[in-house]
């Protein structure tokens, strides 16, 4: 049980990045398909959470607490908030190319958007 | 001066691109194409200045002066070395070129141009110069952002949003398998610095590392276009305007490669160094088939600037087969390719853009005849294909020379005929575009090729029966420069040395963390040359011979020694596989990692 | 690829990925087994050599500032290209008034209960989104957080209103150039540290009082103008899509034909 608790959080983000993908692969509707993207990047968060994790330890905000207190890692908490903000101005993108594939395209399924082929 | 010079080829052009929007409304055009060329000006003499100061040590540049403690890094490090410099004043060169190629090509455009070119060029400054795996992610985001918008800049079309769209979905994943890579690093070392993660793996050889080795060698690969992770290209390129498909092709697939070649040779090579001969067979089959498949496709197209894209394809697998030896030379030879090829075909597709502003088409078939006027055309086009063809005297030419020298002494000699072959079908479709478009040989359009998909695109500019000096000098300076760069007095020397210091991952940790001294390192002396003129005079001549056949097949003497169709029939399914479907895309892609990574777990459990 | 034979092809290539993802998962030292050292050591010397007491913060804009100059260029970037790729074509007409996308019938208005609402909501949201921007290195927070609490304030009027209020209270100029201030302006302090002869984004103003809203050093100066950025970049973005779906139509389009 104990084993099983210790790789728990990532076996669930691995689950989020096959399942992420999966949605990607069977969508038929774009803004689905960038909210499905969205789930493949929330793997990588919580893997970096994950590892930067330490049992019973706090926040590292020394506020109320003295420097020296056991506090968990404070860089992958940098790199996830780096993380989020690429996720949200990539996905503001990709949602702007699909009004667009809405307007002049006149579609917003992936299979109806083969305008490149061969 | 190495308290500031460092960091100013990412921090200029960003301040620039930053001004530049703020004054989005109320600059004058030609101010702005000022500003932005006298940007992209100073990045390549930083660069340059930057190459030829660290030739004899690395510049180590710790970003707000975090100097590493007792060998603990705690900020952001630069560790330029002239290969990675010399990169970052290459993409720096391109945009300079592409900026001057567009002042008279684009009929209205704001200062967003601008500003995304210059913030593309900063994050691929930035890219080849750090020593921080996380950074690395954080400019390939970046590069990846404005390349994103870019594409799709012909937004009044239905192709460059899906191209957009193929583009942006597929390569946002491979920035999430890169991070789950550095993720897993971080969870076993606690350190993001390339020297310090690979001091800290030591040979360690686990699953962990090669998890992490796989997960972010294809994420960079997905930039870098190999297959099966190649399909975004050939649609991304397509349909982008011609001065960022000059930066795409040219450089920025190209540092795909480069980041899987710099963590592997910081990070992972001594670790897989008991490995190696598996390792080497694997990116070595890789490159060979995507070697393969990007000629091929490339030779079955007729929109020139999707045949220019699988010939980029084909060059890439080139590329990689160069890294993949893993041979102490050949790192040399992939630079010096690398020039070669990006300078071509950066002209390439500026003489496609140019053929659009004039002709109003890209269709080899549509445009056939109608080039016979445009003399300096037709001299380009086929002085370019030489160029592809690896003909001696081009910086292709003297990288392949290199790159087989390596492969004997690691006993993959043959991977010169993988060599012959894409450079034979490549130069050979171009040759062939050419004759049809500017002598008006071979077959018209037939009924069957009608119905294609999209073939064409419409004009950029408004067109006329000039051709401005801005678009046809870039064009002959880079090809210029293609076959200068070998009379370079002792650029081979000197190009094989930087490569060797590239390879060299003890040295790289102990210059980084501990301010050691390089080592010297010996240039091997030149080998006789013959053989590779003689290859390369054959490649040539064989590219003109392949391109005349595809051309007058219908004169042959018996119809039986037309296979054309045939051709066409055994390649229907390999196009059919290029669908257009981003969802196909994404499939092929995870079957990519799940063959890469299978493959390393068999050869290496 | 027909749809059932790429689902297959997926599911088996995606059963191999997992497999081949987890080997290496499950050989990380395990959750709350942080190995270090990175985290440790800044933990460590933050309070001391930075006087900010929310270490992440120290972290995201001063010992790894670099990464984060990258990612404020990466929402500049995507701003400008979200503007780039909705921008209005050249035979785009302007609809006027601009009202809601459904085909047989006006927006509802909204309900007075929800405009009292939205408005006694402004205060708090902009109060806070100040006080999470400037209280970054003491507390969590920062120019991040606090500049998508200050973008809220002009959609929660979009929300309890319609799009001419919105329109009211954001200028496109104006926001173009606070953000272009705000990314630039991250980009020069940088360059700032030049003239004191330091590496680049190093420090250059006294730390002040550990705990004091003034202290930090160029954390402080930095997370504003990120809260800035981040504030001005969110709010062009709602101006792009809004413009786009609301405003702009094709020749011939009709309200309402873009949702059937």
């Amino acid at each position: 049980m104990h084993e099983f608790l210790r790789m728990l959080p990532f076996g669930v983000s691995a689950w989020l990045f096959v399942v992420g993908l999966y949605g990607i692969v069977t969508s038929r509707h774009l803004v689905h398909l960038i909210m499905c993207l969205v789930v493949v990047q929330t793997s990588t968060y919580l893997l970096l959470l994950g590892v930067g994790f330490k049992a019973g330890a706090t926040a590292p905000i020394f506020v109320d607490v003295p420097v020296g207190t056991p506090a968990v890692d404070p860089v992958t908490h940098a790199l996830m908030l780096t993380d989020i903000v690429v996720e949200a101005t990539v996905m503001a993108l990709l949602l702007a190319l699909a009004i667009q594939a809405k307007e002049h395209a006149g579609s917003v399924d992936p299979e109806e958007l083969r305008i490149l082929r061969g | 001066m190495n308290t500031f010079l460092p960091a100013t080829p990412v921090a200029v052009p960003l301040t620039i691109a930053a001004l530049l929007a703020a004054v989005n409304q109320h600059i004058n055009r030609r101010l702005a194409d000022l500003l932005a060329i006298a940007a992209a000006g100073y990045c390549l003499w930083a660069s340059i200045l930057l190459m030829l100061r660290s030739s004899h040590m690395p510049i180590v540049y710790w970003m707000g002066g975090w100097e590493p403690r007792n060998g603990v890094a705690i900020g952001i490090s630069f560790v330029i070395d002239p290969f990675g410099a010399g990169l970052a004043g290459f993409a720096a060169f391109l945009t300079l070129i592409a900026l001057i190629f567009s002042l008279q090509y684009f009929d209205s455009i704001g200062t967003l141009f601008h500003v995304l070119m210059l913030a593309f060029m900063g994050a691929m400054c930035g890219f080849s110069l750090t020593g921080d795996v996380f950074n690395l992610f954080v400019f390939f985001e970046l590069m990846s952002a404005a390349a994103f918008a870019l594409c799709g800049y012909k937004t009044e079309e239905s192709g460059p949003i899906a191209g957009a769209l193929n583009f942006g979905v597929t390569n946002t994943i491979g920035a999430f398998l890169a991070l789950s890579g550095i993720g897993l690093l971080y969870g076993r070392t606690g350190a993001l610095n390339m020297a310090q993660i690979g001091k800290s793996l030591g040979q360690t050889h686990d699953g962990l590392v090669v998890t992490a080795f796989v997960l972010i060698s294809c994420g960079f690969l997905v930039k870098a276009a190999i297959v099966p992770f190649h399909f975004w290209l050939g649609d991304a390129h397509a349909v982008a305007p011609t001065p960022v498909c000059v930066l795409f092709s040219g450089i920025m697939v190209e540092l795909g490669l480069y980041a899987v070649a710099r963590i592997y040779w910081t990070i992972f090579h001594a670790s897989m160094a008991q490995f190696e001969a598996q390792t080497r067979a694997i990116f070595v089959t890789a490159g060979v088939i995507t070697a393969i498949v990007g000629a091929l496709m490339c030779f079955a197209q007729r929109q020139l600037k999707r045949l220019l894209a699988y010939s980029t394809i084909s060059h890439m697998g080139l590329l990689l087969l160069a890294f993949g030896l893993l041979a102490p030379r050949a790192m040399g030879g992939l630079a010096i390719y690398l020039l070669g090829h990006g300078l071509v075909k950066g002209a390439l597709f500026i003489a496609a853009g140019i053929l659009l502003h004039h002709l109003g088409s890209v269709d080899e078939l549509k445009l056939q005849g109608r080039g016979r006027e445009a003399t300096s055309g037709a001299i380009l086009f086929l002085l370019l294909a030489l160029g592809l063809s690896g003909a001696p005297g081009y910086g292709t030419f003297l990288g392949e020379s290199m790159v087989d020298s390596a492969a004997e002494t690691v006993h993959y000699a043959w991977i010169s005929y993988i060599f012959m072959f894409a450079a034979i079908i490549t130069a050979a479709a171009v040759f062939r575009a050419a004759g049809r478009i500017y002598f008006g040989w071979g077959p018209g359009i037939d009924q069957s090729q009608e119905e294609e998909g999209e073939t064409d695109e419409s004009r950029e500019t408004t067109g006329g029966p000039s051709v401005p000096l801005t678009m046809v000098i870039p064009a002959f300076l880079l090809l210029l420069l293609a076959i200068a760069m070998v009379f370079v007095p002792q650029f081979r020397e000197k190009v094989e040395l930087a490569g060797m210091r590239f390879q060299d991952q003890a040295a790289y940790q102990a210059e980084t963390l501990f301010h050691a001294e390089v080592p010297a390192y010996h240039a091997q002396p030149s080998e006789p040359l013959l053989p590779s003129i003689i290859r390369g005079s054959v490649s040539t001549l064989l590219g003109l011979l392949v391109a005349g056949y595809a051309l007058f097949r219908k004169r042959l003497p018996s119809k039986y020694l037309d296979f054309s169709g045939g051709f066409g029939r055994a390649l229907k399914p390999l196009r059919m596989i290029h669908s257009g479907n981003m969802c196909d895309y994404v499939a092929w892609l995870t079957f990519g990692v799940a063959l890469f990574g299978g493959l390393f777990a068999l050869f290496i459990h | 690829m027909t749809r059932r034979f790429r689902n297959l092809f997926f599911l088996a290539s995606a059963a191999g990925f997992a497999v081949f993802y987890l080997w290496g998962l499950h050989l990380l030292p395990g959750f709350g087994h942080y190995p270090g050292p990175y985290g440790d050591v800044l933990n460590a010397l933050s309070v001391y050599e930075r006087h900010a007491t929310d270490v992440i913060t120290a972290v995201n804009f001063d010992y790894r500032g670099f990464d984060t100059l990258g990612e404020e260029f990466i929402l500049f970037t995507s701003v400008m290209g979200a503007n780039l790729l909705l921008r209005k074509q050249k035979d785009d007409k302007e609809e006027d008034p601009p009202l809601d996308l459904a085909r047989d019938r006006l927006a509802p208005p909204t309900s007075d209960a929800v405009r009292v609402a939205g408005l006694a909501l402004l205060l708090p949201i902009v109060v806070f989104g100040i006080y999470t921007v400037t209280h970054g290195q003491l507390t969590p927070g920062g120019g991040f957080q606090g500049g998508v609490i200050l973008a809220s304030a002009p959609l929660i009027i979009y929300l309890c209103g319609d799009y001419e209020n919105f329109k009211r209270i954001t200028s496109h100029v104006l926001t173009e150039v606070m953000e272009a201030v705000g990314a630039g302006g991250y980009a020069v302090t940088g360059l700032i540290s030049f003239i004191f002869g330091y590496k680049y984004l190093q420090n250059f103003i006294p730390l002040g009082q550990t705990g004091d809203v003034f202290s930090g050093g160029t954390i402080a100066l930095i997370s504003a103008l990120t809260g800035l950025e981040v504030a001005a970049g969110i709010v062009l973005l709602m101006i792009s899509f809004f413009k786009q779906t609301l405003v702009y139509r094709k020749p011939g389009e009709e309200r309402g034909d873009r949702n059937a």
